[in-house]
């Protein structure tokens, strides 16, 4: 209802702009624009430019562990203006600052930038514009969702600035030791923000997850089945439904952890003696938390994943002038990831001490969800196959996101596989595996949604030649972080170590480590071209044409800079599906979604032949209720 | 003043490049050949896909090969082999794969690169090509699945009736080792009989612990199957011995075990490698703290017969502090008086 308002008030405004100027400047104060917006067009802008502060928040504090990883003798003195304390005397990292920094990468990184900075841009942005509505379902629960992210946010960053530092006992914040403030001091008033952030955090990723999934459910136009909706708003969809069944579970695990630290309950709390004093909790039991936790960790990695591959699909089948090869092998992949994400958790606790029988089963489950993993790969590949490709920056960082995910996802099945999971769990292994699989991969599919869909957002052009050196910097840097991480890691090198030297198996490598760390400072400090190409463009960057790819879908049939409401008359209706690129007979190399069959009966394939029939049919119908309409009026 | 130099530098390479940049911007817009489509960046980011392939290539299979004897740590026990044996089977499997799909990933840009004129094909599926790329990956994770589930039922079976027990308990930021003696059944424990004397909380009221005997470090015998015990005092840890392929979690309240056949001893070990100086080594690896990367522990496997006369060596607890034993059934008897007269409310 108030979506059609406000397209009335829209076309309203647009017939009678002399007249009416007053109501107009009402309408669109700085306050109600850019602040407490409804627009999810604005809203999906917020949530990217939050996104990149926490990605430079997020890469600064990874250059910072990086410096002590591969330069373990340098004097940090220089850094003391910005770290204070946590620079001891002899110009030393403090080793528990340095978990403090760990964690705060982490939970930074996956959730703040890979799942509100991805998601929450791209269904914002992409989800009525895709399916052609006016805007999202519940405009509030929209702005809630964004103001619910940026109060967490606020949270976790005063906690960066605490005296006994931010959460210090990594990302997955294990309890005993983030229930214990004796045990680090990171588990005081540090993680009491971080649980309160991210209680927030849940909160916010529910109102949006609940109004992706109602927007596509019921605001498709007319003729946007579910089997013509692009691949891009599949993927929104699932991974909404993946957060609104999992996120509450990290709700409950936060909230038992919360009544641990705070109430004195024993969920997670037994047998306990710590900093000379035995605690009277018993009963408890740590491995509960994990798997509490893993319920939502693990489907976290398709949160984190599944927009990335829609906007791959979407980027690359555009890019190559091809349909996607096996549009319903690439929905059924998708559902099936979205089922079974839900039943790998415990994967990532075959030496937590439970029950290996558990173990087995899991590991059965987790080398199925690798066959649906496989068939995106292979299908990506022969999209490409025979196509005609235009490297625009979005399509680089598409075939990027293709490599991180088939180099990342192999190693997967090393780790799904619990007896050789024994030995390189915990290790640098299970840190290049998820860093190219989810990390880099699910950053690569916002740069390239970034790119491809910057002329809607601002109506101007990114620099294209900036964006290849952006590309290929990122893309080699890359690797050069993440690949050597693997000899590491099958030295046995353990995770989130501050140092190498107390043992001989891992006093080596000091060579590797620092062509890491350089690797990833140079990395790092290439994300300043896409930094300056983005805020330069916004403002100066030349003016976009309408359709700038020639791209078949809806959000390129509405004006250059369109308003709230999106479609200045009638929302579109949808004839087709979006994949008809280079389409035998047709004259040009597309056909937008919103050409009927019967205009194109040179391009058309034989079963297409029988869905012109019933296209002219519904359309004769229309035509006559608008006439009875009209007579009435 | 080198700051203030550096500064300039910085600055006047910075408008260099912006110059550069809106200079080249300019020109492509007077040419108007940012119209076009068939661009040299075009060819150039196809041909750079070909370039990453190759270099990339060579550099992976170089220090694959130049690093082998580092990363490949020698390994210690029975079932490690196999699981070394599995992994490198699953490497194989997966190389071929990345190798394949790799160069089909960056060999197909370079094919396909847009040209003025040519037509993509419609090509939108193939029922066959996709049942067999669902087929084949699903029938080979089989094979890995099913050959890694027998080992890891092996791995994990419980412990034969005849292995050496041994009980590793983690604490911040060290390991402590207690033997179960000669009886081979360690002594009952209660955390809350933890001291500055009885630091694994050993309750001497039960028989069992009177010949426990701590180590400072793990002595264990050659082809004879060992039994960890692993228990935590304060938060998660996780016992790693790398040369054993062994990694297990020690949980407070509630006890874990991993139990294994060594096969090599220190000595031949340090032969084998040449390095006199080397230790099997324990590591932390569930993050627990501060000092998480010092929690080192040796391992030294010796032959069943040296493994004998060393253990007939050590004094118990009881032995060393005979006052522990003594002093601590007051105390037991006093929790025990609580714990009564709670239960009576």
């Amino acid at each position: 209802m108030a979506t059609a308002t406000v397209a009335q008030q829209d076309s309203a405004i647009h017939e009678h702009h002399e007249q009416e100027h007053h109501e107009h400047e009402h309408h669109d104060n700085f306050i109600t624009k850019y602040i407490f917006t409804t627009d999810h067009k604005m809203i999906a802008k917020q949530f990217l430019i939050t996104g990149m502060f926490w990605a430079i928040i997020g890469g600064f504090l990874s250059t910072l562990f990086r410096l002590q990883l591969g330069f373990p003798d340098m004097n940090l003195e220089f850094l003391r203006p910005l770290l204070g304390g946590w620079i001891d005397e002899a110009g030393k990292l403090d080793p528990t600052f340095y978990l403090a920094l760990v964690t705060m990468h982490g939970t930074i990184m996956v959730f703040f930038v890979l799942t509100a900075g991805l998601s929450g841009t791209f269904s914002n942005f992409l989800i009525p514009l895709q399916i052609g509505a006016r805007d999202m379902a519940s405009g509030f629960m929209n702005l809630l969702s964004y103001w619910f992210f940026f109060l967490s946010g606020v949270i976790m960053f005063i906690s960066l600035f605490l005296k006994t530092g931010p959460a210090g006992g990594g990302w997955v914040v294990y309890p005993p030791l983030s229930a214990l403030e004796q045990a680090i001091p990171g588990s005081g008033m540090g993680m009491t923000l971080w649980l309160i952030s991210m209680t927030l955090f849940i909160a916010s990723s529910l109102l949006g997850g609940i109004n992706y999934v109602t927007t596509v459910i019921n605001l498709r136009t007319k003729g946007m089945s579910f089997s013509r909706l692009p691949l891009t708003i599949w993927a929104f969809f699932l991974t909404a439904v993946i957060g609104i069944l999992s996120f509450p579970v990290l709700f409950a695990a936060a909230l038992l952890l919360v009544f641990d630290r705070s109430f004195g309950t024993s969920f997670y709390l037994s047998d306990i003696y710590v900093a000379g004093e035995a605690l009277p909790n018993t009963g408890g039991s740590p491995v509960l938390y994990q798997h509490l936790f893993w319920f939502l960790g693990h489907p976290e990695v398709y949160i984190v994943l599944l927009p990335a591959l829609g906007i791959t699909s979407e980027v690359i089948a555009t890019n190559s002038r091809k349909p996607i090869f096996g549009y319903k092998a690439m929905v059924v992949s998708l559902l099936g990831i979205t089922v079974l994400s839900f039943i790998v958790w415990a994967h990532h606790m075959f030496v937590s001490g439970m029950n290996p029988f558990l173990g087995s089963i899991f590991m059965f489950l987790t080398l199925i969800i690798a066959v649906p993993s496989a068939v995106k790969v292979f299908n990506y590949l022969a999209t490409l196959w025979r196509g005609n490709l235009i490297f625009t920056p979005g399509m680089l960082f598409s075939i990027g996101l293709v490599s991180f995910f088939i180099s990342g996802g192999l190693t997967g099945v090393f780790l799904g596989n619990s007896a050789i999971d024994i030995q390189l769990h915990d290790t640098y292994f299970v840190v290049a595996h998820f860093h190219l699989v989810m990390g880099s991969a699910s950053f690569f599919g916002l740069m390239a949604g970034v790119y491809h869909w910057f002329p809607k957002m601002f109506g101007r052009m990114m620099d294209a030649k900036l964006g290849y050196i952006h590309f290929w910097l990122t893309f080699v840097g890359v690797y050069m972080v993440f690949f050597p991480m693997h000899y590491i890691g099958i030295a046995g090198f353990p995770r989130r170590y501050y140092s190498w030297t107390n043992y001989e198996f891992t006093n080596m490598y000091t060579d590797l480590n620092m062509f890491v760390s350089v690797a990833a400072f140079i990395t790092f400090a290439a994300q300043a071209i896409f930094l300056f190409n983005f805020f330069y463009s916004m403002y100066r960057g030349r003016k976009a044409t309408l359709n700038p790819w020639s791209s078949n879908t809806l959000e390129w049939t509405t004006p250059l800079h369109p308003g709230h409401g999106n479609w200045p008359g009638e929302i579109p209706t949808v004839y087709r599906w979006p994949y008809d690129y280079s389409k035998p007979g047709a004259a040009e190399d597309f056909i937008p979604q919103t050409v009927p069959l019967s205009q194109t009966p040179e391009s058309n394939l034989p079963h297409e032949q029988e869905q012109v029939k019933l296209e002219l049919e519904i359309m004769k119908e229309e035509a006559e209720l608008l006439v009875a309409n009209g007579s009435k009026h | 003043m080198y700051g203030f130099l550096i500064g300039v530098g910085v600055l006047l390479l910075l408008s260099v490049i912006w110059m550069v940049y809106r200079i080249q911007t300019l020109v492509s817009v007077v040419k108007g050949s940012d119209k076009k489509l068939e661009t040299t960046s075009n060819k150039v980011n196809a041909f750079l896909f070909i370039v990453f392939l190759v270099g990339t290539g060579v550099l992976m299979t170089w220090y694959s090969i130049k690093e082998f004897d580092n990363y490949q740590l020698p390994v210690a026990s029975e079932h490690g082999v196999i699981t070394d044996e599995l992994f490198w089977i699953t490497m194989a499997v997966t190389g071929v794969v990345f190798l394949i799909t790799h160069i089909l990933l960056f060999v197909f840009p370079y094919k396909y690169q847009y040209k003025e004129g040519r037509k993509a094909s419609f090509y939108p599926d193939n029922h066959k090509l996709e049942i067999i790329w669902t087929a084949v990956p699903g029938v080979v994770l089989a094979g890995l699945v099913i050959s890694g589930w027998l080992a890891w039922s092996d791995i994990t079976a419980p412990a034969p009736e005849k292995a050496h027990v041994v009980e590793i308990m983690g604490y911040q930021f060290a390991w402590e080792v207690r033997y179960p003696g000669k009886d081979n059944v360690l002594g009952d424990y209660d955390y809350r009989l933890i001291n500055a004397s009885n630091s694994h909380g050993i309750d001497f009221t039960d028989k069992n612990a009177t010949d426990d005997f701590p180590s400072p470090k793990v002595v264990i015998p050659k082809g004879e199957p060992v039994l960890f015990k692993i228990r935590a005092r304060d938060v998660l840890h996780s016992v790693f011995a790398p040369h054993m392929r062994l990694k297990m979690d020690a949980v407070p309240g509630m006890p874990t075990r991993f139990w294994f056949i060594p096969t090599k001893t220190t000595a031949e070990m340090r032969a084998e490698l040449k390095d006199p100086e080397f230790e099997y080594e324990i590591a932390c690896t569930e993050i627990c703290g501060r000092g998480h990367f010092s929690m080192r522990k040796i391992i030294e496997v010796v032959e069943p017969a040296e493994y004998q006369k060393w253990m007939a060596e050590q004094k118990s607890f009881v032995q060393q502090n005979p006052a522990i034993a003594q002093g601590q059934k007051v105390e037991v008897k006093e929790i025990a008086g609580i714990e009564k007269s709670e239960r009576n409310k």
